[in-house]
């Protein structure tokens, strides 16, 4: 094959690949920020967070990262919940939600880094499954395990959550809070329930890729910042409250980026990917794949 | 019991800190008067990026205060420290420098870990005419000009001429002469100055240059980048990059079965127990930039007891695990201040930096003399290569034969292993 | 006008009254101390103009402060003018940023012109990394002298700048609050379609604020250089200011002028003087706390919690 070719098409599959992490890390902030408008920027934060409680209860209990991110995620929809109680009582109910809102969970992000700091030190940490180390190859295609299997484990979380969001009464209840909170409460649906529960969704996700990425990179307190552009930046592209949408945003931004690295220079990549997003938003504010309101 | 003790440090720091300020408030003079302390400030990365090195820095310092109190004290008095946490944020040091030397009023003045953080302390310490003995930092004074100014590092003040030059003199002994070399740097001072370095030797060698890029700090996925170098096909591939990124460029190459004649470069990172533990195997044969190896060619007195104290203590503050990087250049930093002081029998900046200038120092590190500039008179730039690595065992970090020294001559310790993962 | 005579005099002898007070200290720390109060307090005011009146998010504000910066680098190493000019052309060039920024993003409502600012501001610092005539990923270094005319030293030089400025940028904000365009804003902020309808000029008005935002923050950043000799992106597009930018003014009361004074003297003082005295992770975290407890506690700022008590 055409040596250009096979950069060009080994770009776009690693690019994917990336994109399968980046759609972890997006998906959750999907729901909070998509569906119930929840500026959640310490999301990334969480996702570290999760990343730590992996890498701790991984080496103690000897099990796998993706196994584990599972197993805690009960403990991250609970933290959700309580977070949402004190966003829901102390802004939202006041209906300053957005100002205040936003910096609140500014505070929270910083609370969370400098919290595992003090707890974990700020060395790298990492927890390398048995499989981290091995590479498929399709003819000239590499398919590194490290960045496949955290990629598939996101699609198949994001891909539950879209059937329990379609399938189930709670979950067309979420769909709807995202529409008309008004309009749920005539059906004797208690909104604040409904979001709750939503938002502790939203925080399980963010576990499940701490341990996304924990197979992929070792974590420090501070590897969430990196990820705080980039999933809003997905959340936006993908049309907010779309599942689909985010998940192809993600993919996007993710060839875009490693595309753009492959044949251009690793510099220009994030100029390219976020000057992407500002013309998007320039000129087609509802996002890549959102209905024209 | 670890997770009590681990606070402590954490008071011990508080209470160091705030014992120092509140000497000088007044708070406690007695304390002050009856114990006279010498008194040393600096501002250091305790949180944020660089709060790794800086914690094992502070942590060796802190080991060089207690034997020197140990000893009896310097001319007579107690060594205390003095810091505050700069939070890795340039912005923070000038204020933490002006209170160190107008409030605190300290004796000494040190410099935290690194170059943009050192630079930013600069004005402040001029201003006061403080002689600063700073650590790791990278032709900081060749803008400055100060000649109050040390470096505790193993650069020299010509990097461009000096940096690369022992990857590019072992590439030499292969047998088969390279003839291109690939060059990927991270975007900071250090990493832009060893790119530098090795596109300037390699040309003067008829080397030819077929990749060179920068990569933000920024990255997340170095698959594609990684690929583009092994699309070039080079013979050698130089990297200078830092910690997280030098872990992900690592197993990219692992990933894609890169594979050439010598790869490596002035990575950050390898150096590290995180790293040797997590990468293991991926090491072998990495011929990279280092400062320490304890081989026998550098096994200056006093290093291997340093060593043992620190690895005791190490655990416990949450640092490097192994402390074969910074920390005995961060004792050895002390040692100079320590020497020069004993020397000279009195604090005076001025006759401090005269003796700084005079004198070679005895350090853990080995000899130490310093050029005008104030960066060492003999550049020190190691080669090593990780040998015989078959997993993440840092047991065999702590003795010879893991990573020996290439390059320079005078401490070479084995010899090059070639290629660099398993060829196509 | 008589209103805004006694503001300016009363601040103006507020500012030689602190000078004078630092001067009998004869402490240098207080004048660096002081110099990174004040940033704040510009920085705040300005974040203010566009974030409080008009509701408008401004997620890049260290992607303005850095402008500003590297404006003045860039003035030193072309012309080799000194700091003053810096300010004047770090307002020009932050000013006009702010109105290209405005015209591009203006339309987008709520939460994506924050996500845009905050792109612009990741695109601004690639540029520069990228840009080796201010020192690229290298950094810029800026002798400064020591000492400067009348000045004690150069850092009460900087300090006494600064005030200047911080009393400029709070006056400004003052100005906006009480004149047409601060009531058109507050207008956007409350209804933006409603005040579309009735004739406010919403474009124009919040084209006005966005450069007058951008340049206030360029100002915030064009001593940045020569106050600590050195400066690299990571340094200039730090994290801190765009927290510090948004959270300052929402802790003092956002929407009033005087709410941001407040906020940065509050938030940037404890800062500080966290960071000389607890000197560990400690001191992050208990802003982290601060910002959640009083956005909790007092929705409105310190100042709407007063004005609710009287």
């Amino acid at each position: 094959m055409d040596p250009d070719l096979v950069l060009l098409l080994n770009g776009i599959v690693s690019g994917l690949l990336l994109g399968g992490l980046y759609a972890a890390a997006a998906s959750g902030l999907a729901v909070a920020f998509g569906m119930l408008d929840i500026v959640n920027i310490a999301h990334p934060a969480l996702m570290v967070t999760g990343a730590f409680t992996v890498v701790a209860l991984g080496t103690w209990l000897g099990l796998d990262p993706l196994l584990v991110a599972v197993l805690q995620a009960p403990l991250y929809y609970l933290l959700g919940v309580g977070i949402y109680s004190a966003y829901h009582h102390f802004f939202e109910k006041r209906g300053e939600e957005a100002l205040q809102g936003l910096a609140f969970f500014f505070g929270v992000m910083f609370i969370i880094e400098v919290g595992l700091v003090m707890v974990f030190g700020p060395e790298q940490r990492f927890l390398d499954p048995s499989y981290a180390y091995t590479t498929w190859r399709l003819g000239e295609i590499d398919l590194p395990l490290r960045m496949l299997v955290p990629g598939l484990f996101a699609m198949g979380c994001i891909g539950l959550l879209f059937l329990y969001l379609h399938r189930s009464f709670t979950g067309l209840a979420i769909a709807a809070v995202a529409q008309d909170a008004e309009a749920l409460r005539l059906m004797a649906v208690n909104p604040v329930k409904i979001k709750r529960l939503a938002f502790g969704i939203s925080i399980a996700l963010a576990s499940m890729a701490g341990g996304a990425l924990v197979v992929v990179q070792p974590v420090e307190p501070s590897s969430g910042q990196v990820f705080i552009g980039r999933v809003f930046a997905i959340c936006i592209m993908g049309g907010m409250a779309s599942l689909p949408g985010c998940i192809m945003a993600a993919l996007l931004f993710g060839v875009v980026e490693n595309v753009t690295a492959t044949f251009f220079g690793p510099s220009w990549s994030p100029a390219v990917a976020f000057g992407w997003l500002l013309l998007v938003l320039a000129f087609r504010p509802q996002g890549l794949f959102g209905k024209a309101a | 019991m670890q997770s009590i003790s681990r606070r402590d440090f954490g008071r011990l720091a508080l209470a160091t800190a705030v014992a120092g300020a509140g000497a000088s408030a007044g708070v406690f003079p007695a304390l002050a008067q009856v114990a006279n302390p010498i008194r040393i400030g600096m501002s250091m990365s305790l949180s944020g990026g660089l709060a790794g090195n800086g914690r094992a820095a502070l942590a060796a310092q802190q080991i060089w205060a207690a034997d020197v109190n140990a000893k009896g004290g310097l001319l007579g008095r107690p060594v205390q420290l003095v810091f505050y946490d700069d939070q890795t944020n340039g912005g923070q040091v000038p204020g933490i420098y002006t209170k160190l030397l107008d409030v605190d009023k300290v004796d000494l003045v040190t410099s935290p870990y690194a170059t943009a953080m050192i630079a930013p302390a600069m004005p402040v310490v001029m201003q006061h005419q403080m002689c600063f003995v700073t650590i790791l930092g990278a032709g900081v004074n060749t803008t400055f000009k100060y000649d109050r100014h040390f470096n505790m590092n193993v650069v020299g003040d010509n990097m461009k001429d000096t940096f690369a030059k022992g990857f590019l003199d072992i590439a030499d002994t292969l047998a088969t002469k390279p003839r291109s070399i690939a060059i990927l740097a991270v975007d900071n001072d250090f990493a832009q100055r060893a790119a530098e370095s090795a596109r300037f030797l390699a040309r003067q060698r008829n080397i030819r240059v077929v990749y060179d890029r920068s990569y933000p700090p920024s990255t997340v996925d170095f698959t594609p980048t990684m690929r583009a170098v092994q699309a070039a096909r080079p013979d050698l591939i130089y990297i200078a990059s830092y910690p997280p990124d030098s872990n992900g460029i690592l197993r990219a190459a692992s990933e894609l079965r890169i594979s050439a004649q010598m790869f490596g470069g002035g990575m950050v990172g390898p150096q590290l127990a995180a790293f040797q533990a997590q990468l293991g195997p991926i090491l072998n044969n990495l011929v990279n930039w280092d400062i320490f190896s304890i081989e026998p060619t550098m096994n200056y007195p006093g290093v291997a007891e340093f060593l043992t104290k620190y690895r005791e203590v190490a655990a416990r503050e949450q640092t490097d695990v192994l402390g074969n990087y910074i920390p005995p250049y961060a004792y050895a930093q002390m040692q100079v201040v320590e020497q020069s002081v004993a020397r000279v029998g009195r604090i005076d900046q001025a006759a401090l930096a005269a003796d700084m200038h005079r004198s070679e120092f005895n350090t853990i590190v080995g000899p130490v003399k310093f050029a005008e500039s104030g960066e060492w008179a003999q550049d020190r730039n190691l080669y090593c290569q990780f040998q015989g690595i078959t997993d993440g065992n840092l047991e065999r970090y702590k003795a010879p034969g893991a990573k020996v020294i290439l390059y320079p001559p005078s401490l070479k310790s084995g010899t090059l292993r070639t290629p660099y993962g398993t060829p196509a | 006008m008589n209103t805004h005579l006694r503001f300016w005099l009363g601040a103006a002898a507020l500012g030689l009254l602190l000078v004078a007070a630092l001067r009998l200290l004869g402490n240098d720390y207080a004048y660096f101390a002081g110099y990174f109060v004040l940033q704040y307090v510009v920085l705040a005011s300005a974040w203010n103009i566009l974030g409080g009146y008009a509701g408008y998010v401004n997620f890049g504000a260290a992607g303005f402060m850095a402008a500003g910066a590297y404006s003045a680098i860039v003035l030193r190493q072309a012309l080799g003018l000194d700091l003053i000019p810096g300010i004047i052309f770090a307002a020009l060039v932050a000013g006009l940023l702010g109105l290209g920024t405005g015209y591009l993003t203006l339309r987008l409502k709520g939460v994506y012109f924050s996500i845009a600012t905050l792109c612009l501001s990741v695109v601004l610092q690639t540029l520069v990394v990228n840009w080796d005539y201010v020192g690229g990923s290298r950094g810029a270094y800026i002798i400064r002298p020591r000492e400067i005319a009348p000045f004690v030293s150069y850092g009460e030089y900087l300090f006494i700048v600064m005030l200047v400025l911080a009393i400029g940028a709070a006056g400004i904000g003052r100005t906006v609050e009480m004149s047409r365009l601060g009531r058109g804003l507050q207008a956007i902020r409350d209804n933006e379609r409603a005040a579309e309808a009735v004739g406010v000029p919403t474009l124009r008005l919040k084209l006005i604020a966005t450069t007058l935002c951008g340049a206030l923050m360029g100002v915030a950043g064009a001593p940045l250089p020569y106050y600590s000799g050195y400066l690299n992106p990571e340094a200039a597009f730090s994290l801190a200011y765009a927290v510090n930018a948004i959270a300052m003014p929402l802790i003092g009361g956002a929407g009033t002028w005087a709410g941001p004074v407040i906020g940065a003297v509050l938030l940037a003082s404890l800062q500080q003087a966290a960071t000389v005295t607890i000197s560990s992770a400690l001191n992050l975290w208990i802003v982290g706390w601060m910002l959640v407890i009083f956005v909790a506690l007092f929705p409105k700022g310190i100042l709407g919690w007063f004005r609710r008590k009287a």
